[in-house]
Protein backbone atom coordinates (compact mmCIF):
# COMPACT_ATOMS: atom_id res chain seq x y z
CA UNK A 1 0.00 0.00 0.00
CA UNK A 2 1.12 3.57 -1.16
CA UNK A 3 0.38 6.19 1.14
CA UNK A 4 0.50 10.02 -0.68
CA UNK A 5 1.87 11.80 2.49
CA UNK A 6 1.58 15.16 1.46
CA UNK A 7 -2.85 14.09 1.47
CA UNK A 8 -2.62 12.62 4.32
CA UNK A 9 -0.70 15.48 6.42
CA UNK A 10 -3.26 17.88 4.51
CA UNK A 11 -6.54 15.88 5.43
CA UNK A 12 -5.19 15.15 9.41
CA UNK A 13 -3.68 18.94 10.01
CA UNK A 14 -6.53 19.90 12.15
CA UNK A 15 -5.49 16.81 13.93
CA UNK A 16 -2.01 17.01 14.07
CA UNK A 17 -2.54 20.62 15.47
CA UNK A 18 -4.83 19.66 18.01
CA UNK A 19 -2.12 16.86 19.29
CA UNK A 20 0.84 19.06 19.22
CA UNK A 21 -0.51 21.54 21.32
CA UNK A 22 -1.84 19.19 23.95
CA UNK A 23 1.71 17.78 23.66
CA UNK A 24 3.26 21.15 24.21
CA UNK A 25 0.54 21.81 26.75
CA UNK A 26 1.11 19.13 28.46
CA UNK A 27 4.54 19.44 28.91
CA UNK A 28 6.37 20.61 32.20
CA UNK A 29 8.66 22.21 30.94
CA UNK A 30 6.44 25.05 28.76
CA UNK A 31 7.03 28.41 29.24
CA UNK A 32 3.90 30.40 29.56
CA UNK A 33 5.96 33.21 30.73
CA UNK A 34 7.71 34.17 27.99
CA UNK A 35 4.86 33.42 25.06
CA UNK A 36 1.04 32.97 25.59
CA UNK A 37 -0.87 29.96 24.75
CA UNK A 38 -2.45 31.82 21.88
CA UNK A 39 0.88 32.91 20.40
CA UNK A 40 2.14 29.49 20.99
CA UNK A 41 -1.06 28.19 18.93
CA UNK A 42 -0.39 30.82 15.81
CA UNK A 43 3.39 30.38 15.71
CA UNK A 44 2.62 26.10 15.79
CA UNK A 45 0.12 26.49 13.14
CA UNK A 46 2.13 28.66 11.08
CA UNK A 47 5.18 26.35 10.97
CA UNK A 48 2.95 23.32 10.37
CA UNK A 49 0.88 24.85 7.26
CA UNK A 50 4.49 25.48 6.21
CA UNK A 51 5.48 22.18 6.69
CA UNK A 52 2.61 20.34 5.34
CA UNK A 53 1.81 21.95 2.40
CA UNK A 54 5.98 21.61 0.70
CA UNK A 55 6.10 17.91 2.35
CA UNK A 56 5.34 15.23 -0.83
CA UNK A 57 6.79 11.47 -1.40
CA UNK A 58 9.16 13.29 -3.53
CA UNK A 59 11.48 15.44 -1.17
CA UNK A 60 10.41 13.66 2.41
CA UNK A 61 13.67 11.67 2.14
CA UNK A 62 15.40 15.22 1.71
CA UNK A 63 15.34 17.68 4.23
CA UNK A 64 17.94 19.90 1.87
CA UNK A 65 15.41 20.20 -0.88
CA UNK A 66 14.53 23.84 -1.88
CA UNK A 67 11.09 22.75 -1.06
CA UNK A 68 11.64 23.32 2.51
CA UNK A 69 13.11 26.87 2.53
CA UNK A 70 9.69 28.49 3.39
CA UNK A 71 10.13 26.23 6.22
CA UNK A 72 13.71 26.32 7.54
CA UNK A 73 13.17 30.14 7.37
CA UNK A 74 10.02 30.22 9.88
CA UNK A 75 11.82 28.01 11.62
CA UNK A 76 14.76 29.70 12.53
CA UNK A 77 13.05 32.90 12.74
CA UNK A 78 11.01 30.99 15.55
CA UNK A 79 14.46 29.61 16.86
CA UNK A 80 16.12 33.24 16.28
CA UNK A 81 13.41 34.95 18.56
CA UNK A 82 13.20 31.87 21.43
CA UNK A 83 17.03 32.74 21.65
CA UNK A 84 16.19 36.11 21.85
CA UNK A 85 13.25 36.03 24.53
CA UNK A 86 15.40 33.60 27.07
CA UNK A 87 14.36 29.95 26.23
CA UNK A 88 16.65 27.31 27.04
CA UNK A 89 17.41 25.02 23.81
CA UNK A 90 16.01 22.27 25.33
CA UNK A 91 12.53 23.85 25.27
CA UNK A 92 13.40 24.68 21.67
CA UNK A 93 14.37 21.43 20.89
CA UNK A 94 11.16 19.72 22.62
CA UNK A 95 8.49 22.05 20.60
CA UNK A 96 10.12 20.72 17.42
CA UNK A 97 10.21 17.43 18.54
CA UNK A 98 6.66 17.47 20.00
CA UNK A 99 5.59 17.96 16.39
CA UNK A 100 6.98 14.52 14.95
CA UNK A 101 5.33 13.31 18.28
CA UNK A 102 1.69 14.13 17.15
CA UNK A 103 2.65 13.56 13.37
CA UNK A 104 3.67 9.91 14.07
CA UNK A 105 0.62 9.42 16.52
CA UNK A 106 -2.13 10.81 13.39
CA UNK A 107 0.15 8.21 10.78
CA UNK A 108 -0.29 5.28 13.30
CA UNK A 109 -4.25 6.05 13.70
CA UNK A 110 -4.50 6.53 10.12
CA UNK A 111 -1.94 3.86 8.76
CA UNK A 112 -3.31 0.43 11.62
CA UNK A 113 -3.51 -1.95 9.01
CA UNK A 114 -0.09 -2.02 7.35
CA UNK A 115 2.61 -1.87 9.75
CA UNK A 116 5.28 -1.97 6.98
CA UNK A 117 3.91 1.34 5.36
CA UNK A 118 3.47 2.79 8.84
CA UNK A 119 7.21 1.80 9.51
CA UNK A 120 8.92 3.49 6.61
CA UNK A 121 6.66 6.71 6.41
CA UNK A 122 7.12 6.63 10.04
CA UNK A 123 11.08 6.48 9.89
CA UNK A 124 11.06 9.09 7.20
CA UNK A 125 9.00 11.92 8.61
CA UNK A 126 11.14 11.41 12.11
CA UNK A 127 14.15 11.45 9.71
CA UNK A 128 12.89 14.70 8.64
CA UNK A 129 11.93 16.34 11.56
CA UNK A 130 15.35 15.65 13.25
CA UNK A 131 17.05 17.28 10.53
CA UNK A 132 14.43 20.03 11.61
CA UNK A 133 15.88 20.20 14.97
CA UNK A 134 19.28 20.18 13.70
CA UNK A 135 18.90 23.40 11.57
CA UNK A 136 16.82 24.76 15.33
CA UNK A 137 19.93 24.17 17.13
CA UNK A 138 22.20 26.08 14.49
CA UNK A 139 20.09 29.02 14.25
CA UNK A 140 19.48 28.97 18.04
CA UNK A 141 23.19 29.22 18.73
CA UNK A 142 23.85 31.85 15.96
CA UNK A 143 20.99 33.80 17.86
CA UNK A 144 22.57 33.86 21.21
CA UNK A 145 26.17 34.56 19.08
CA UNK A 146 24.40 37.21 18.38
CA UNK A 147 23.57 38.56 21.81
CA UNK A 148 26.80 37.63 22.78
CA UNK A 149 28.62 40.01 19.94
CA UNK A 150 26.16 42.49 21.20
CA UNK A 151 27.54 42.34 24.47
CA UNK A 152 31.12 42.37 24.07
CA UNK A 153 30.67 45.68 21.54
CA UNK A 154 28.52 46.97 24.82
CA UNK A 155 31.47 45.61 27.54
CA UNK A 156 33.68 48.05 25.03
CA UNK A 157 31.95 51.23 25.12
CA UNK A 158 31.23 51.31 28.97
CA UNK A 159 34.75 50.45 29.58
CA UNK A 160 36.54 52.96 28.77
CA UNK A 161 34.90 55.66 30.10
CA UNK A 162 36.86 59.82 30.11
CA UNK A 163 36.29 61.55 33.46
CA UNK A 164 37.03 65.09 34.05
CA UNK A 165 38.76 65.55 37.55
CA UNK A 166 39.27 68.58 36.86
CA UNK A 167 39.78 71.75 34.95
CA UNK A 168 41.94 70.90 31.84
CA UNK A 169 42.54 67.55 33.36
CA UNK A 170 41.31 64.32 31.99
CA UNK A 171 41.91 60.92 33.78
CA UNK A 172 40.89 57.49 31.90
CA UNK A 173 40.83 54.01 34.10
CA UNK A 174 41.61 51.21 31.83
CA UNK A 175 40.36 47.86 33.48
CA UNK A 176 41.19 44.90 31.75
CA UNK A 177 43.51 43.78 28.89
CA UNK A 178 43.89 46.08 25.93
CA UNK A 179 43.60 44.56 23.04
CA UNK A 180 44.41 46.85 19.22
CA UNK A 181 40.65 47.29 19.28
CA UNK A 182 40.24 48.35 22.84
CA UNK A 183 43.28 50.52 22.18
CA UNK A 184 41.75 51.95 19.15
CA UNK A 185 38.09 52.74 21.41
CA UNK A 186 40.34 54.20 24.33
CA UNK A 187 42.32 56.81 21.76
CA UNK A 188 39.52 57.58 19.86
CA UNK A 189 37.32 58.70 23.50
CA UNK A 190 40.50 60.44 24.77
CA UNK A 191 41.45 62.17 22.08
CA UNK A 192 37.68 63.79 21.02
CA UNK A 193 37.52 64.50 24.86
CA UNK A 194 41.15 66.62 24.79
CA UNK A 195 39.13 68.47 22.08
CA UNK A 196 35.99 68.72 23.20
CA UNK A 197 37.09 70.06 26.91
CA UNK A 198 40.23 71.77 25.89
CA UNK A 199 42.36 69.82 28.44
CA UNK A 200 46.12 69.76 28.11
CA UNK A 201 46.51 66.63 30.63
CA UNK A 202 45.43 62.88 30.24
CA UNK A 203 45.91 60.49 32.74
CA UNK A 204 46.21 57.21 31.84
CA UNK A 205 45.60 54.70 34.52
CA UNK A 206 46.57 51.53 34.28
CA UNK A 207 45.67 49.90 37.70
CA UNK A 208 43.26 47.34 36.31
CA UNK A 209 45.10 46.40 33.65
CA UNK A 210 46.48 42.48 34.76
CA UNK A 211 49.57 42.27 32.78
CA UNK A 212 51.54 44.97 30.35
CA UNK A 213 53.39 43.36 27.77
CA UNK A 214 55.08 44.46 24.69
CA UNK A 215 52.13 44.84 22.68
CA UNK A 216 50.17 46.51 25.65
CA UNK A 217 53.13 48.91 25.87
CA UNK A 218 53.26 49.75 22.28
CA UNK A 219 49.78 50.58 22.47
CA UNK A 220 50.23 53.00 25.36
CA UNK A 221 53.45 54.50 23.75
CA UNK A 222 50.94 55.01 20.52
CA UNK A 223 48.45 56.63 22.46
CA UNK A 224 50.95 58.98 24.58
CA UNK A 225 51.94 59.83 21.20
CA UNK A 226 49.04 60.75 19.74
CA UNK A 227 48.01 62.62 22.62
CA UNK A 228 51.47 65.07 22.41
CA UNK A 229 50.41 65.13 18.86
CA UNK A 230 47.47 66.93 20.25
CA UNK A 231 49.60 69.16 21.60
CA UNK A 232 48.23 67.49 25.51
CA UNK A 233 51.01 65.63 27.82
CA UNK A 234 49.82 61.91 29.10
CA UNK A 235 50.55 60.50 32.09
CA UNK A 236 50.66 57.00 32.65
CA UNK A 237 49.70 56.01 36.28
CA UNK A 238 48.95 53.04 38.47
CA UNK A 239 52.14 51.26 37.56
CA UNK A 240 52.61 48.52 39.87
CA UNK A 241 56.16 46.83 41.39
CA UNK A 242 55.36 44.05 39.57
CA UNK A 243 54.55 45.41 36.61
CA UNK A 244 57.62 47.57 36.72
CA UNK A 245 59.59 44.59 37.13
CA UNK A 246 58.46 42.89 34.53
CA UNK A 247 59.05 46.06 32.02
CA UNK A 248 62.33 46.35 32.59
CA UNK A 249 62.96 42.33 32.01
CA UNK A 250 60.92 42.59 28.78
CA UNK A 251 63.01 45.85 27.77
CA UNK A 252 60.80 48.02 27.20
CA UNK A 253 61.52 51.67 27.38
CA UNK A 254 59.02 53.85 29.06
CA UNK A 255 61.63 56.54 29.36
CA UNK A 256 60.14 59.01 27.39
CA UNK A 257 56.70 59.02 29.09
CA UNK A 258 56.09 60.41 32.53
CA UNK A 259 55.04 57.68 34.65
CA UNK A 260 53.24 57.77 38.22
CA UNK A 261 52.81 54.64 40.63
CA UNK A 262 49.53 56.09 41.55
CA UNK A 263 46.53 58.38 40.47
CA UNK A 264 47.08 60.50 43.48
CA UNK A 265 50.60 61.26 42.38
CA UNK A 266 49.84 61.67 38.71
CA UNK A 267 47.00 64.22 39.71
CA UNK A 268 49.35 65.75 42.09
CA UNK A 269 51.98 66.12 39.08
CA UNK A 270 49.56 67.52 36.92
CA UNK A 271 48.81 69.93 39.61
CA UNK A 272 51.95 71.03 39.62
CA UNK A 273 52.38 71.42 35.67
CA UNK A 274 49.30 73.51 35.68
CA UNK A 275 50.73 75.58 38.49
CA UNK A 276 47.83 74.68 40.77
CA UNK A 277 47.97 74.38 44.45
CA UNK A 278 46.39 72.59 47.03
CA UNK A 279 46.12 73.36 50.29
CA UNK A 280 44.17 72.61 53.68
CA UNK A 281 42.32 75.53 54.88
CA UNK A 282 43.42 77.44 57.56
CA UNK A 283 40.98 76.83 60.83
CA UNK A 284 40.42 80.15 62.97
CA UNK A 285 43.12 80.72 65.16
CA UNK A 286 40.56 81.02 68.31
CA UNK A 287 39.19 77.49 68.12
CA UNK A 288 42.66 76.37 69.20
CA UNK B 1 65.10 15.17 37.26
CA UNK B 2 61.69 16.86 36.35
CA UNK B 3 58.41 15.16 37.37
CA UNK B 4 55.10 16.28 36.17
CA UNK B 5 52.40 16.74 38.82
CA UNK B 6 49.80 17.91 36.44
CA UNK B 7 49.30 18.59 33.24
CA UNK B 8 46.47 20.94 31.24
CA UNK B 9 46.33 21.69 27.44
CA UNK B 10 44.92 24.53 25.63
CA UNK B 11 44.13 25.60 22.19
CA UNK B 12 44.74 29.05 21.25
CA UNK B 13 42.86 30.15 18.02
CA UNK B 14 41.32 33.55 18.38
CA UNK B 15 42.04 36.12 20.35
CA UNK B 16 39.49 35.53 22.47
CA UNK B 17 41.29 32.75 24.19
CA UNK B 18 44.43 34.72 25.63
CA UNK B 19 42.79 35.70 28.81
CA UNK B 20 41.10 32.46 29.49
CA UNK B 21 45.02 31.23 29.02
CA UNK B 22 46.32 33.37 30.85
CA UNK B 23 43.76 33.02 33.55
CA UNK B 24 44.52 29.51 33.97
CA UNK B 25 48.14 29.92 34.27
CA UNK B 26 47.53 32.21 36.94
CA UNK B 27 45.23 30.06 38.76
CA UNK B 28 48.04 27.09 38.59
CA UNK B 29 51.10 29.98 39.68
CA UNK B 30 48.73 30.44 42.76
CA UNK B 31 48.27 27.03 43.36
CA UNK B 32 52.07 26.21 43.92
CA UNK B 33 52.63 29.42 46.15
CA UNK B 34 54.07 31.43 43.02
CA UNK B 35 54.93 35.07 44.62
CA UNK B 36 53.29 38.13 42.51
CA UNK B 37 55.88 39.30 40.93
CA UNK B 38 56.92 35.68 39.27
CA UNK B 39 53.65 35.54 38.42
CA UNK B 40 53.65 38.62 36.69
CA UNK B 41 56.76 37.71 34.81
CA UNK B 42 55.02 34.25 33.83
CA UNK B 43 51.79 35.51 32.80
CA UNK B 44 53.23 38.38 30.79
CA UNK B 45 56.20 35.48 29.38
CA UNK B 46 53.18 33.62 28.33
CA UNK B 47 51.30 36.67 27.15
CA UNK B 48 54.08 37.59 24.50
CA UNK B 49 54.14 33.87 23.18
CA UNK B 50 51.07 33.42 23.10
CA UNK B 51 50.05 36.49 20.86
CA UNK B 52 53.37 35.33 18.52
CA UNK B 53 51.78 31.99 18.13
CA UNK B 54 48.67 33.46 17.32
CA UNK B 55 50.36 35.96 14.98
CA UNK B 56 52.56 34.36 12.89
CA UNK B 57 51.58 30.72 13.69
CA UNK B 58 47.73 30.92 12.96
CA UNK B 59 47.35 30.00 16.55
CA UNK B 60 48.42 26.33 18.13
CA UNK B 61 48.41 24.41 21.40
CA UNK B 62 49.69 25.23 24.38
CA UNK B 63 50.42 22.84 27.31
CA UNK B 64 50.53 23.88 31.12
CA UNK B 65 52.24 21.63 33.49
CA UNK B 66 52.94 21.84 37.67
CA UNK B 67 56.62 20.75 36.95
CA UNK B 68 58.63 19.74 40.45
CA UNK B 69 62.25 19.36 40.37
CA UNK B 70 63.66 18.29 43.91
CA UNK B 71 62.06 20.81 46.24
CA UNK B 72 61.70 23.04 43.95
CA UNK B 73 58.18 23.33 41.62
CA UNK B 74 58.03 25.34 38.77
CA UNK B 75 55.21 26.04 35.84
CA UNK B 76 56.34 24.81 32.54
CA UNK B 77 54.48 25.82 29.47
CA UNK B 78 54.72 24.64 26.12
CA UNK B 79 53.66 26.36 22.45
CA UNK B 80 53.13 24.55 19.40
CA UNK B 81 52.03 25.54 16.39
CA UNK B 82 52.12 24.52 12.67
CA UNK B 83 52.79 28.10 11.10
CA UNK B 84 55.87 28.92 8.55
CA UNK B 85 58.37 28.70 11.01
CA UNK B 86 61.30 30.46 11.85
CA UNK B 87 63.98 31.18 9.67
CA UNK B 88 66.71 32.80 11.59
CA UNK B 89 66.39 32.05 15.64
CA UNK B 90 68.92 34.33 16.35
CA UNK B 91 68.19 36.97 14.66
CA UNK B 92 64.31 36.28 16.09
CA UNK B 93 65.96 36.66 19.61
CA UNK B 94 67.40 39.50 19.14
CA UNK B 95 65.51 42.64 20.93
CA UNK B 96 64.12 45.32 18.37
CA UNK B 97 64.14 42.64 15.78
CA UNK B 98 60.15 41.91 14.16
CA UNK B 99 59.38 40.86 11.00
CA UNK B 100 55.42 42.36 12.10
CA UNK B 101 55.25 46.03 13.20
CA UNK B 102 55.66 45.61 16.47
CA UNK B 103 58.55 46.24 19.17
CA UNK B 104 60.51 43.44 18.75
CA UNK B 105 60.35 42.57 21.84
CA UNK B 106 58.82 39.54 22.59
CA UNK B 107 60.65 36.52 21.95
CA UNK B 108 64.00 37.66 23.69
CA UNK B 109 61.74 39.66 26.25
CA UNK B 110 59.76 36.41 27.52
CA UNK B 111 63.55 34.63 27.36
CA UNK B 112 64.43 37.27 30.13
CA UNK B 113 60.73 36.86 32.04
CA UNK B 114 61.57 33.14 32.61
CA UNK B 115 64.38 30.52 33.96
CA UNK B 116 64.24 28.32 31.26
CA UNK B 117 63.55 28.84 27.85
CA UNK B 118 63.71 26.62 24.74
CA UNK B 119 63.18 27.36 21.16
CA UNK B 120 62.62 24.62 18.40
CA UNK B 121 61.49 25.62 14.90
CA UNK B 122 61.12 23.98 11.21
CA UNK B 123 60.45 26.74 8.38
CA UNK B 124 57.52 24.97 6.47
CA UNK B 125 56.27 23.06 9.57
CA UNK B 126 56.06 25.13 12.78
CA UNK B 127 57.64 26.50 16.01
CA UNK B 128 57.60 24.75 19.33
CA UNK B 129 58.53 26.96 22.74
CA UNK B 130 58.95 25.73 26.03
CA UNK B 131 59.53 27.80 28.83
CA UNK B 132 59.87 27.32 32.52
CA UNK B 133 59.51 29.43 35.79
CA UNK B 134 59.98 27.95 39.05
CA UNK B 135 58.48 29.15 42.19
CA UNK B 136 61.40 30.86 43.64
CA UNK B 137 63.42 31.76 40.43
Amino acid sequence: MKVDISKLLQKKKKQILEQWMNNQLADESLREDLMSNDELRIQSEELLNALVTSVNNRNIDDAQSPDFDTTIEILSGISISRARQGYSPKETGIYVFSLKDAILQTLQEEIKTDPVTLYTVSFKVGKLIDSFGVTTFETFIKGREEVILRQTDEIAEISTPVIRVWDGILALPIIGTLDSARTQVVMENLLQQIVDSGSSIAILDISGVPAVDSLVAQHLIKTVSATRLMGAECIISGIRPEIAQTVVHLGIDLSNIVTKASLASALRYAFTMLQLEVRKTAKEKNSL
Amino acid sequence: MIIVLSKDTLVIQKEQDVVPFRNRIKEYAVKIGMGLVNQTKLITAASELVRNMLRYGGGGTTIIEVVSKGRENGIRLTFQDKGPGIKDIQQAMKDGFSTGKSLGLGLPGARRLVNEFDIKSVVGKGTTVIVTKWKNG
